[in-house]
């Protein structure tokens, strides 16, 4: 394994190895609350809490984890912050949980979070785990409030319950459908691979005209 | 505990509010499996069976032991399934090893799929009854057969053809997905 710098453990997570739009990981909670920017917002609230409160539980007691039973471990320190996130939710944020209903308790098997313990947590101290889980957090909830807000703006023409353009708008209801969540992650990932190939391109004619 | 017909409830957990397509559950499987239809095929059939048993235990945890204690619930939820699966791969190794071969990797995969832990919320928070828990995972199963084998098909006759290079890979699949979602939408005035 390459060694790698505290501030790149932060930084990696929200951009080069975002878990939802690099690495196809937590699609599921990803698409499917992401109808609304405050729906999106609780989602990865929640998921921030697990995955933070984890993988500091977790690195700090990887030495008497035993090797053969890691992931149930694993599995059983996450569903015990999912049960706490879900009260949590239940207890200040009770219209948003019931919104997001089932969902919550989905997190569990959200691959994202048993992705970070079982190849950063695992190996790593406390801090630096610390770190790789807030940047993967930041980068989920960057990825969930951006379809969260196309669809929320395109969908029903507001942004975090405001109303944008005004009466004259004809909201795109399939934005705000099932449909629309495939849709959507769909033309992020075009237009990613759209500007990926044209930084390509740039560099490539920038090795040429130097040669 | 809930009154709805076995039948609405088969039909909606297959068709109106498919889970794959409608509740994004089970996407991992849905984008890694779904590039033969023979391996979908066979994917779907393995999920029906573990969909199945995991209702079953679902229910008796339900009846018996959460009654009591209503927020081991997820916490005893993934211990099940997770168990389940591992059973369910020590079956079929025994059994028919052939089988086992074919599915390969998808078999442990399973306990991180959505769709079965997600049922068995689902059953829990809309109260269905043994019957009904058992038709609504034989309609989950084979919605998810339905969905993979279609994407599967679609996904076999694209790799011919002149794909613009910046749609090649997961952004296609997921427009594919988006269009199969709607054209299930149309059913959702069936129910």
């Amino acid at each position: 394994m390459r060694k790698t710098t505290p501030s790149q453990d932060f930084i990696r997570g929200i951009w080069n190895e975002n878990p939802v739009l690099i690495q196809m990981l937590g699609l599921c909670p990803a698409l499917a609350v992401t109808n609304s920017v405050a729906n999106a917002l609780a989602m990865s609230a929640a998921t921030f809490f697990v995955i933070c409160c984890s993988s500091v539980l977790i690195s700090t007691c990887k030495k008497f984890i035993p090797h053969e039973v890691r992931i149930s471990s694993y599995i059983l320190v996450i569903a015990t912050f999912v049960t706490l996130a879900d009260m949590l939710l239940q207890a200040y944020a009770p219209v948003q949980h019931k919104e997001l209903g089932a969902f919550i308790a989905l997190i569990v098997v959200n691959c994202m979070i048993l992705g970070r313990q079982e190849a950063f947590s695992a190996k790593n101290s406390v801090f630096r785990s610390l770190l790789d889980a807030i940047g993967t957090g930041i980068g989920f909830t960057i990825a969930l409030v951006m379809m969260g807000g196309f669809r929320e703006i395109l969908g029903e023409g507001r942004f975090l319950g405001y109303s944008l353009f005004g009466p004259n708008f004809e909201p795109w209801v399939i934005m705000v459908l099932p449909a629309g969540g495939f849709l959507t992650l769909g033309f992020i990932l075009l237009a990613m691979g759209f500007f990926e190939q044209r930084k390509k391109a740039k560099t490539e004619q920038a090795v040429e005209v130097s040669s | 505990m809930n009154d709805q017909t076995l039948f609405s409830v088969f039909f909606s957990a297959m068709v109106v509010n498919n889970f794959t397509l409608a509740m994004f559950l089970g996407l991992c499987p849905f984008m890694g499996v779904s590039a033969r239809v023979e391996t979908a095929l066979r994917m779907g059939l393995a999920n029906i069976f573990v969909l199945v048993l995991t209702s079953l235990s679902a229910w008796v945890l339900n009846t018996f032991i959460l009654e009591t204690v209503p927020y081991l619930r997820i916490i005893s939820f993934i211990i099940v399934v997770a168990s389940l699966v591992q059973i369910v791969e020590m079956a079929v190794k025994k059994m028919s090893p052939t089988l086992f071969r074919q599915l390969g990797i998808f078999l442990p995969l399973m306990t991180t799929n959505c769709a079965i832990f997600g049922l068995a919320i689902f059953q829990t928070n809309r109260g269905y009854g043994l019957m009904q828990g058992i038709t609504f995972a034989v309609g989950a199963g084979l919605g998810l057969t339905l969905a993979l084998v279609l994407m599967a098909s679609i996904r076999e006759s694209v790799e011919f053809s002149d794909v613009p290079s910046i749609a090649r890979g997961t952004g296609l699949v997921l427009i594919i997905a988006g269009t199969l979602s709607m054209a299930f939408m149309g059913f959702a005035g069936l129910l």
